[in-house]
């Protein structure tokens, strides 16, 4: 399966992308038409999960009612069979991210393990020395914290946090005078979860590579709502989880460049990693196999390539652009409620919106309006240190996807009215 | 009032309403009439982990009967201090340990605001039981 710039520049110019019809999209997402509470259900918490389109849950069913079997080792039939799916997926995630090859493409558990992976494995190849520095930002989600602050702890490291605006930007002169020839690493959040914030990530990896520092981007949010490319972005590794891109929960993936990758070593030990085992030592497996111990999550890698399959059936430029709408309306709609403040104003930023009402805990505004039927997020949305920063306990955040409704904001700002009622 | 008594007469108030924006009206009331907690316990010694909202919970022995202060920075939670204030203050440690709260149950409160809500019912309840156990012990023990 190797690279061919050729044909994938032909496929790419006869692509006919699905048009855009939210009405349509809506359609294909089964849990849209359930009720919660007797409301039809108004689903806003797509930050920290998106639903999932008819065709991942078919690919689900279908694997296991068709295709399971274990995959690389059999020769059977249907080893052969999931092998490929599984694989294909594999080759589908490289499309989608336009990595240079599938050896890049390592597939986990999610972003989090994705990040656990190259802490763990760097520390392991005596990457960091004592003192070194590794670069994060502020708003960074806690699985671009801890891992790092747990490697810091074993190696005696130190972590070096780029500060935030009162907007929620990225301060990129903050970021610059932060480096140093002790910095080994920067993981830097690609679209920040709690505030929708959009950060400069091209801008940090070129200028990390000025100083031949690699860069790790957090992509969680980001492929959901706007179009990655690795190669374009040239950041060293990115990771980002199935769940919050139509796919199941349980798999996501890391893109390493295949210089890092070859040399890092195995994070975890297991079958399907290995060359050739003996107990006087081990060998292991090319890449990806070497970073995949024991039997993966095989349904769940070729679910996500059944998600990225619907996400890229649409240009995702107008996927990005419908968003904006509704990112737009919202701002603007819940802005006239008097004593509601937006958290997170950057002039670029997804279509996530974290608010605080005057006098009203977050917990209330989520708790009265779920007998709505709405599904917001209330709390500090895993990054403790930035709700912090913002002085606050918590917010309320209503994240939006494709399939969200300018109607679904009228909801929102209605039953926000009522909550104002509720506390006069 | 017995915990008993206290008990039939949250469940008899919220069985009227049948609207949870309604209930919900009522905790938030209940919450607001609760008043502030003085700043000497509102710190955090007293704050109890496992909730979504800063939530403080105090207690004393006066005579034999406990008493309970609580507070919460989110009104419907300090609505839930309040109605377990109602019914388990200034009552004897064992019979508090003796009073299962089947009332939430009744009002139907345990499912709407189930502890995967981490409104920290569970663990408002678990720190009311733990102060008595410990008033109940201190008692044995002099």
């Amino acid at each position: 399966m190797n690279f061919d710039p050729e044909v994938k520049t032909l496929t790419k110019q006869t692509k006919n992308f699905r048009k855009f019809n939210v009405d349509e999209v809506r359609e294909d997402f089964p849990i849209l038409k359930r009720l919660v509470n007797g409301k039809p259900l108004v689903y806003l918490d797509n930050a920290a999960t998106s639903q999932k389109p008819q065709s991942v849950i078919d690919a689900i069913t279908n694997y296991y009612t068709y295709e399971n079997a274990n995959i690389h080792r059999g020769l059977h039939f249907l080893s052969e069979l999931a092998t490929e799916a599984y694989e294909g997926a594999r080759l589908k995630v490289k499309e989608f991210l336009n990595a240079m090859s599938v050896s890049e493409i390592i597939f986990v558990r999610g972003a989090t393990e994705g990040i656990n992976l190259v802490a763990n494995s760097l520390c392991r190849a005596n990457y960091f020395d004592d003192g070194d520095e590794i670069i994060i930002s502020h708003m960074e989600h806690h699985s671009n914290i801890v891992p790092w602050q747990l490697l810091c702890e074993r190696k005696n490291l130190k972590l070096k946090i780029v500060p935030v605006n009162e907007k929620g930007e990225f301060i990129f002169e903050e970021f610059e005078k932060l480096i140093s020839d002790k910095t080994k690493l920067v993981s830097i959040v690609h679209i920040s979860n709690a505030l929708g914030t959009i950060n400069p990530v091209k801008e940090i990896v070129k200028k990390s590579h000025e100083y031949n520092i690699p860069v790790l981007l957090d992509g969680a949010q980001a492929v959901p709502h706007t179009k990655v490319d690795v190669q374009d972005l040239d950041c060293d590794f990115y990771v980002f989880s199935g769940h919050k891109v139509f796919g199941p929960t349980g798999i996501g993936v890391l893109y390493g460049k295949t210089e890092y990758l070859d040399k890092m070593p195995p994070f975890q030990g297991g079958g399907d990693m290995i060359r050739e085992v003996s107990f006087e030592g081990t060998t292991y497996d090319d890449l990806p196999q070497k970073f995949e111990a024991g039997t993966p999550n095989i349904v769940g890698g070729i679910a996500l390539g059944a998600a990225l399959d619907y996400l890229t059936s649409f240009d995702i430029q107008d996927i990005s652009d419908y968003e904006d709408e509704l990112l737009k309306y919202a701002t603007g709609t819940l802005l006239q409620i008097e004593g509601l403040k937006i958290i997170g104003t950057s002039e670029k930023k997804a279509s996530v919106v974290s608010f605080v009402i005057e006098g009203i805990h977050p917990y209330d505004i989520g708790t009265i309006i779920d007998t709505d039927g709405i599904a917001i997020r209330t709390g500090h949305h895993c990054t403790m240190p930035l709700i912090k920063r913002f002085n606050l306990p918590a917010t309320a955040r209503a994240s939006f996807s494709m399939y969200n409704k300018i109607d679904e904001i009228d909801q929102l700002y209605k039953a926000l009215l009522k909550v104002k009622k509720m506390f006069s | 009032m017995s915990v008993k008594e206290e008990q039939d007469k949250i469940v008899k108030e919220f069985s009227e309403l049948e609207e949870w924006d309604d209930k919900y009206s009522l905790l938030i009331k209940m919450g607001k009439d609760l008043g502030e907690l003085d700043p000497e316990i509102k710190v955090d010694k007293n704050k109890i982990s496992g909730c979504q909202s800063q939530v403080w919970m105090h207690a004393k022995l006066d005579d034999g009967k406990m008493q309970i202060f609580g507070d919460s920075d989110a009104m419907i939670v300090k609505g839930l201090v309040a109605l377990l204030i109602k019914v388990y203050s200034n009552q004897k440690p064992e019979v508090i340990l003796s009073s299962p709260p089947n009332f939430l149950n009744e009002i139907g409160i345990d499912k709407h605001l189930s502890p995967t809500r981490k409104n920290g019912l569970g663990a408002m309840l678990k720190q009311i039981q733990l102060f008595a156990l410990a008033f109940k012990a201190l008692a044995k023990k002099e």
